[in-house]
């Protein structure tokens, strides 16, 4: 990596603030986990996201008595709220390592101060995700069939279905991510173990920082091997979405069998995910005061992206729309008509309105550079983005070939349950993770300060 | 390290110097380097790329552990989808063939990055010689700066040049903040 | 028992009202014992060891019977073998010839009697369902007095008794009322009673089959029973006819149908068929030409007809002008039939229409009556009520039937049978009747007794039992022994010796073993009759007036209520409003607007000083102004299924005239009560599902349905290479000019496969289960749109989307192209069904399968896999036929024979509208059916190649008419 250029002040700002030097950049963020005693807003944060965590055993517990009926899937509609949710998450999970991966391999400085963070929010929303294909087979007690294990019944699992595609693909994704997330921990447990004071805290950051002491033959290493890990994430969070769209593209059900699939669905993915990054960054970066390391530049270059994104998220819907006429088929036609028309047409238009017209307005830098815009505006983006998943998933199952098939889908309570119960898991995790762990790669923003770059003297 | 070529375990580990800012630290590696010195190593809070010049540091055995990872992962990938749906479990699925390649490429693919993936940190690791629990720089007590704010620089006692007197003064020589004896 | 006791002796024990308690829960069959004397001590002796378990068992499960194994093997019994046993099923005494399939003398499935010609081995829809009622959890269990617990020995004493005193005045006080009696056998044993007791009166009554029993009678002078010979007649007019689905000989009838109807190469030719309906029927929705009309328009139509074809009057719509025309070109050659539910006076007219037209004789033949003895049955019904009204009915025996549910109400014989001082009641159920009669005997199911009936040519049929009485049941011929010299004497005996004074010629046993042995008496109908049939003078038809008109119909499956305790049947789809469940006020799109109504919508329907209240549903072809009701619904004891489902309207009916009602008010309620259909869309969208044509372009280009649905060739897909099935390769052919809709296949593919009900709630969600299905879809505009019927079952696809996307190979091929359904290793991810462009893959959602009902287990059927929740299933070709038969093929060293495997939806067809067979036999039927130029795959641009297809529908409507319809 070269060394970093200081941002120039023409630009909204820099990627961080002057005054900070080396020491206080580490006792800044290292001081959020050790030093800062746990606040009232916190605690308060944390009990309601776990009370909302339990809809989630209910449902769940609820599910395993009586059966995948309490859900509203029937036929024709054989996937529901699980699937929508399953994407949504996946697809939130994405910004993640994009932020880590990709803007490592572009050499974006910026991603520094929001790495971390995003790399956490990857797995935790990985792991919402996670669940819900399992919870929603009608025997969850044998989801793990699908993995292959050699068994007596000499089984083994179909290769050719995109279910199966997805177990690999996700799991590589979790796996991955966490070994990617560690792997950018390591120096930074090394700095917690050595400014904690407490005895404990000393001994459990050292086990984790395995006893690293920040040797140049160890960086040089650590170096490669992070832009290996990054250079093998970026075609895999591209892999996992696309997958992931196979599971409707490679099926034959009008609305799903389209080959667009693969890229919208990783914008799309990228699109949310970076929505809810600024859904969690902006009131964090509030409450830890932490404005002159998350600073507006950030805010404005996640701005930036987010639009971009929604434009080639337009620009699949278009197509979608465009191919549905164009081919000329009666079912393709009849599918995105009965979108726009249909029984779930208001769902279509809210989403249209969600992803397509809203963001028009990160156009003007008065909307990217104002946190409380784009808050709102991110919080819109996570709806539209789920409806649109409801709406590929339900619009495309209700009414496919024979119309004496046709039916509709109405989710219940249980459903409701499920999708808020991981609301809820999610939101623990993110409280707990800001505790315990430096939300920001500190060593990394080390390199973004002055003081960091290399002036050698003249040696006499 | 090469602790074997020196027949008797010296006192000490090495000598440390302390330096505040990132250049001392460079320039003092590249000297004690050109001094001929092998057996030192630089301890900084975060990657100094100049250092790898100074020091000669050019280890990519990290990436072709990678690359094997890769290609054992994209090997086995394949073979897994093929031997189970051609050997282990042939079914006649769907009318298509036993081995219907474009339908493994997915599965061949994840598994590449996964192994690979794998192999990249955890080669990091092991070379690295981690986890290590216990280290002798860390007898030093201001070396725990060296993980936040500070830069040393360590000449080992396991380097032929090494003697406590002479090493120290070259040390002095580079205008550290500070030199500590490593203690064992 | 509830609470723990230490007890010393059997008998304290046995005094608790916790045990009496426990016996009746445990032991429904022997609890009669109890309470009877000389029973209790040889039921001690029985009972003793359960007795024990009894006292140290709080409420837990005890064995119910005691098991041992065969010492000596019973004669022919193979365990694992099915046996097959010749019996019938009577339906308003109509025998429909079955035969009983059980497994290890289980009855568990209904087949029809091959050699039989009113079934020629197919079974129409309550036949099919009338298994379950056999097992009905629902059944009276007991012989009941009071609602306690008695012994039939002890209801014998008493009875006795109550005889000695009518003894005295020639059982003048004695009243029996019996459903139309049909049996020989019953008629001879009442004859005998009513020798016995000169004093004692017979009544016969049934809410329908009245016009077609009456109308005979005003055309010829003497009650006939017309025979339809459809294989003969090359123009038919149905009057509300539902000759396919309901009714005498349906089976038959739908068969000879079928057999004019479906082409062929060569065979160019096809009937024509006109439809007049009041409400639409699923025949009627087969027609050429289907008008809907008003009730009163239909009986203008056909007393028009009447005269037209009398020489008299002309005049006349299109339509009119153009049946009599294409009637009078087919003299001799044609049939105009009169539907169940269609007066005496439609049905007098036809006759004479029939007449008129030459047809009597040579396609319409008579035969003198099925019944024993004929009568008006609501004069007989009305007399039975004056009778107990003028309080000279001391002993009341009700035989079958439900009349208190059924009756016009203002006969008001609720009240007028509590008149009778005794009232005896043998019933299947603790029903609306037996509310109000004292001693309930519990009646044996037609599978648990002898008897003889009819067939609806007259051939005689005779029915054994299958099973020991489940609940100690009584049948009829018991019963009326009882009032005999010899009281105990067996429906076997009766049987037995009747038929012994009726043979003639030798060697009576082996005669009667044989005949025993087929189910019926070779040669036995009834000769022809030559009967002239006079012209009618109609009474003037009072015009409905304003208000709306309403045409009462039997439910094509629950009839007039009989069955409606029969989950099955509840919800099997009704053919034409695909509803379950419940009954509809059936409006058009117009009628419905007007009163701005929608389906759902609870309206009240006042007519003749009553009113009910119900849900509308619209439908297609009902005539504008009318309401079609069906009866059978609204039943309040008839058990678990029955109850709460649909409303009654009954009550609507009167005697004057129980098949209309004119001048009926509407009223909107303001509540909705949802109505479970299971197809909620029957416009075709533009997609042709149903390929179908006319006669006269089928004969321009036979292969037009092939080239509306072309697949890719293989060559150009991604995977060119084709799988070879060496040996068999099973595939199916369904005609769709010969299928009628009447959904037989259905139930009959729920008792092979142990297919689960589950009931409307999840109806109402789109998870009904049934593995094939019947889709109806409309052509043309809402007015007269044609209706097309369209069977759905797994098409055991080629290259199956469903199989590829299975993460588990759950789904997979067999090496004979069965698309093949592990429920073992399903984990349920629904993908198959999502991907499947049929949607013919049903998905357990629930625990849907009855599990714990004791006497629903003995019903399934051995061979298939009774599914858990949470597993994905689907039609397998009835794999364990095929597999059964290629045993049977292997131990013989032979290859399965063409038409040795016929899976249950295909063998209890009426139309004989399914061909299943092997494909690499060129010769086979199925084969055949294929090489056919209507022969078209569904859906198959999708390039599935289904191993199902379909012969395109051809119809053949009056190029006067322009062509469709």
């Amino acid at each position: 990596m070269q060394p970093v250029e200081l941002p120039d002040k023409i630009h909204v700002g820099p990627v961080i603030d002057e005054g900070h030097s080396l020491a206080s950049v580490s006792d800044k963020i290292g001081g959020i986990v050790l030093k800062r005693r746990i606040t009232l807003g916190w605690v308060f944060g944390l009990l309601i996201s776990f009370a909302v965590l339990q809809n989630l055993m209910a449902g769940a517990a609820w599910l395993f008595i009586k059966g995948i009926g309490v859900w509203g899937v029937n036929i024709p509609n054989g996937w529901g709220f699980a699937i929508v949710n399953f994407v949504w998450w996946i697809g939130i999970g994405h910004a993640g390592t994009l932020i880590s991966a990709i803007l490592l391999l572009l050499n974006q400085s910026w991603r520094n101060a929001i790495n971390r963070f995003a790399e956490a929010m990857t797995l935790f929303a990985v792991m919402c995700a996670g669940m819900f294909p399992v919870l929603h087979t009608g025997r969850p007690w044998l989801a793990y069939w699908l993995f292959p294990y050699p068994n007596t019944m000499d089984l083994w699992p179909q290769m050719r279905s995109p279910l199966l595609w997805d177990v690999f693909a996700v799991s590589t994704y979790l796996t991955i991510s966490a070994v990617f997330w560690f792997v950018g921990l390591l120096p930074d447990l090394a700095t917690l173990r050595d400014s904690a004071k407490q005895r404990w805290k000393q001994v459990v950051f050292g086990a984790l920082a395995m006893g690293w002491r920040g040797s140049a033959r160890h960086w040089q290493r650590y170096e490669k091997a992070s832009l290996l890990l990054a250079g093998l994430a970026t075609p895999l969070v591209v892999s996992v979405h696309t997958v992931v769209s196979f599971d409707f593209a490679v099926s034959i059900v009008p609305g799903w069998h389209t080959t667009i699939f693969p890229p919208y669905f990783v914008a799309g993915a990228i699109y949310s995910g970076f929505a809810m990054v600024l859904t969690l960054m902006i009131p964090v970066r509030q409450f830890y005061g932490l404005q002159d390391i998350i600073t507006i530049r950030h805010l404005n270059n996640m701005a930036k992206v987010t639009l971009a994104t929604a434009m080639i998220v337009a620009y699949g819907y278009s197509m979608e729309a465009f191919f549905g006429y164009f081919s000329a088929d009666t079912y393709e036609k009849f599918m995105i008509w009965n979108r726009m028309t249909g029984p779930y047409a208001p769902f279509y238009w809210i989403l249209i309105l969600c992803n397509i017209l809203t963001p028009q307005l990160l156009w003007f830098k008065k909307n990217r550079t104002s946190p409380f815009r784009l808050f709102c505006l991110s919080i819109v983006v996570n709806i539209g983005m789920w409806l649109e998943r409801f709406v590929i998933v339900i619009t495309s199952l209700h009414r496919d070939f024979l119309p004496s098939s046709w039916g509709m889908y109405y989710p219940t309570i249980w459903d409701w349950a499920v999708f808020t119960g991981t609301l809820g898991m999610f939101m623990t995790c993110i409280f707990l993770f800001i505790r315990v762990l430096p939300m920001i790669t500190i060593f990394e923003l080390r390199m973004l300060l002055p003081g960091a770059r290399v002036k050698e003297p003249v040696a006499q | 390290m090469s602790g074997h070529i020196i027949e008797y375990a010296h006192p000490l580990y090495g000598l440390m110097a302390e330096f505040d800012t990132p250049g001392e630290l460079v320039a003092a590696a590249r000297t004690t380097r050109e001094a001929g010195f092998r057996q030192f190593d630089a301890y900084t809070p975060y990657p100094i790329h100049e250092l790898d010049e100074a020091m000669h540091l050019y280890d990519n055995r990290v990436s072709l552990a990678t690359l094997l990872g890769g290609l054992f992962g994209c090997a086995g990938g394949f073979g897994l989808c093929s031997w189970i749906s051609a050997v282990a479990l042939p079914l006649n699925i769907g009318g298509r063939p036993l081995i219907s390649v474009p339908m493994f490429i997915p599965i061949t693919f994840e598994c590449t990055i996964l192994i690979g993936g794998l192999t990249a940190a955890i080669s990091m690791i092991l070379m690295n010689g981690l986890p290590l629990p216990y280290h002798p720089v860390f007898n030093v007590a201001r070396f725990a700066a060296a993980s936040k704010s500070k830069f040393f620089l360590c000449i080992e006692s396991a380097d032929p040049m090494f003697d406590t007197r002479e090493t120290a003064g070259f040390l002095g020589s580079l205008n550290p903040t500070e030199i500590a004896e490593v203690a064992r | 028992m509830s609470e723990q006791k230490t007890w010393r002796s059997l008998d304290e024990l046995s005094s608790t009202d916790g045990f009496k308690e426990y016996l009746h829960r445990e032991f429904p069959r022997l609890a009669g014992e109890w309470v009877d004397d000389e029973g209790r001590r040889n039921f001690l002796k029985i009972m003793g060891a359960s007795l024990a378990l009894a006292g140290v068992t709080a409420c837990t499960k005890q064995p119910v019977e005691f098991t041992m194994p065969y010492v000596e093997a019973p004669e022919k019994l193979v365990a694992g073998k099915p046996l097959f046993y010749a019996t019938a099923f009577p339906i308003s005494g109509v025998a429909n010839p079955i035969l009983v399939e059980t497994h290890e003398f289980r009855p568990t499935k209904i087949e029809g009697n091959p050699e039989h010609p009113a079934s020629m081995g197919a079974a129409n829809v309550p036949t099919q369902a009338s298994i379950l009622g056999l097992y009905d959890p629902d059944r009276l269990q007991t012989v009941n007095y009071l609602g306690e617990i008695r012994s039939y020995a002890s209801f014998m004493s008493s009875f006795v008794g109550m005889l000695a005193k009518q003894r005295a005045k020639d059982g003048a006080g004695i009243r029996i009322l019996t459903e139309t009696v049909t049996s020989p056998t019953l008629f001879a044993q009442i004859q005998e009673v009513l020798m016995l007791y000169p004093g004692a009166k017979w009544h016969q009554w049934e809410p329908t089959g009245h016009g077609r029993r009456m109308g005979a009678q005003m055309a010829f002078g003497q009650f006939l029973n017309p025979v339809y010979h459809f294989d003969q007649a090359d123009v038919v007019l149905s009057i509300d006819a539902n000759f396919t689905g309901e009714g005498p000989g349906t089976v038959r009838y739908a068969r000879d149908f079928a057999s004019k109807r479906n082409v062929r190469d060569g065979v160019m030719e096809q009937c024509r068929f006109y439809a007049v309906e009041s409400s639409p029927t699923s025949t009627g929705c087969k027609a050429d030409h289907r008008v809907g009309m008003k009730p009163s328009e239909v009986a203008a139509f056909v007393r028009g007809l009447a005269s037209a074809v009398g020489g008299s009057g002309g005049g006349g719509s299109k339509f009119f002008q153009s049946v009599l025309k294409d009637l009078q070109s087919a003299k001799g050659k044609s049939i105009v039939i009169a539907g169940e539910d269609q007066s005496p006076e439609i049905h007098a007219l036809v006759h004479y229409i029939n007449q008129a037209l030459d047809n009597n004789g040579k396609t319409v033949t008579f035969t003198a009556s099925l019944e024993s003895k004929p009568v008006d049955q609501w004069a007989d019904l009305q007399s039975l009520v004056l009778g107990l009204k003028s309080n000279e009915v001391d002993l009341l025996l009700i035989l079958g039937g439900n009349p208190i549910y059924s009756a016009p109400r203002e006969l008001n014989l609720k009240g007028a049978i509590q008149m009778a001082k005794m009232r005896i009641r043998l019933g299947q159920l603790d029903d609306e009747t037996s509310e109000f009669c004292q001693w309930l005997i519990p009646e044996a199911h037609t599978y648990e007794m002898w008897s003889d009936a009819p067939a609806y040519d007259g051939t005689m049929t005779l029915m054994q039992p299958l099973i020991a009485p489940l609940y100690g049941g009584k049948s009829t011929h018991e019963l009326i022994a009882a009032f005999t010299l010899t009281p105990e004497k067996s429906g076997y005996e009766s049987l037995r010796e009747y038929w012994q004074t009726k043979h003639t010629g030798a060697d009576y046993e082996t005669w009667w073993r044989h005949s025993i042995h087929d189910g019926f008496i070779k040669d036995s109908a009834l000769p022809a009759v030559n009967a002239t049939a006079k012209m009618i003078t109609p009474q003037p038809v009072g015009s409905g007036g304003d208000g709306y008109e309403i045409s009462f119909h039997a439910d094509p499956y629950i009839l007039d209520g009989r069955y409606a305790n029969n989950t099955w049947l509840q919800e099997l789809p009704r053919p034409v409003t695909r509803l379950t469940w419940d009954n509809a006020v059936v409006l058009s799109e117009k009628t419905a607007k007007d009163l701005g109504v929608t389906d759902g919508d609870r309206v009240e329907i006042g007519v003749n000083g009553a009113s009910v209240q119900g849900s509308v549903f619209r439908l297609p072809g009902q005539p504008d102004g009318s309401i079609g009701l069906s009866l059978g619904y609204g039943r309040t004891r008839s058990g678990r299924a029955g109850n709460g489902a649909g409303f009654n309207v009954y009550p609507l009916r009167t005697v004057a005239n129980p098949w209309t009602a004119v001048g009926a008010k509407v009223k909107k309620l303001g509540e909705t009560y949802k109505l479970a259909a299971v197809q909620n869309h029957f416009a075709m969208e533009g997609r042709e599902p149903v390929k179908s044509g006319t006669l006269e372009e089928y004969k321009k280009d036979p292969a037009f349905a092939q080239k509306e649905s072309e697949t890719a060739p293989k060559g150009l897909t991604i995977f060119p290479q084709e799988w070879k099935y060496e040996g068999y390769a099973w595939g199916m052919a369904i005609d769709l000019s010969s299928c009628n809709g009447c959904n037989a296949c259905v139930v009959a593919c729920q008792a092979e496969n142990n297919i689960p009900v589950v009931g409307k709630e999840q109806v109402l969600n789109t998870r009904e289960m049934h593995w094939i299905r019947i889709d109806r879809y409309y052509k043309g505009d809402v007015g007269d749109a044609e209706s097309y019927f369209q069977p759905v079952a797994c098409h055991h696809c080629e290259d199956a989307p469903c199989e590829l996307v299975c993460p588990v190979a759950a789904t997979n091929h067999d090496q004979e192209g069965l698309n093949t359904m592990v429920y073992n290793r399903c984990v349920g991810t629904r993908y198959c069904s999502n991907n499947c462009p049929y949607k013919v893959r049903r998905f357990n959602f629930l625990l849907y399968n009855d599990w714990d009902t004791e006497s629903l287990k003995l019903q399934r059927n051995p061979d298939v896999t009774v599914r858990s929740r949470g597993v994905m299933e689907k039609c397998t070709y009835c794999v364990q036929r095929i597999n059964y038969a290629k045993i049977s093929a292997e131990k013989e060293d032979r290859k399965v024979l063409d038409g040795e495997i016929v899976p249950a939806c295909a063998a209890t067809c009426p139309a004989q509208a399914i061909a299943f067979g092997d494909l690499n036999d060129p010769k086979s039927k199925v084969s055949q059916w294929k090489r056919e130029k209507t022969n078209y795959s569904l859906l198959g641009e999708l390039n599935t190649r289904p191993r199902t297809t379909y012969l395109a529908d051809i119809r053949n409507p009056n190029p006067d008419l322009g062509g469709q319809g």
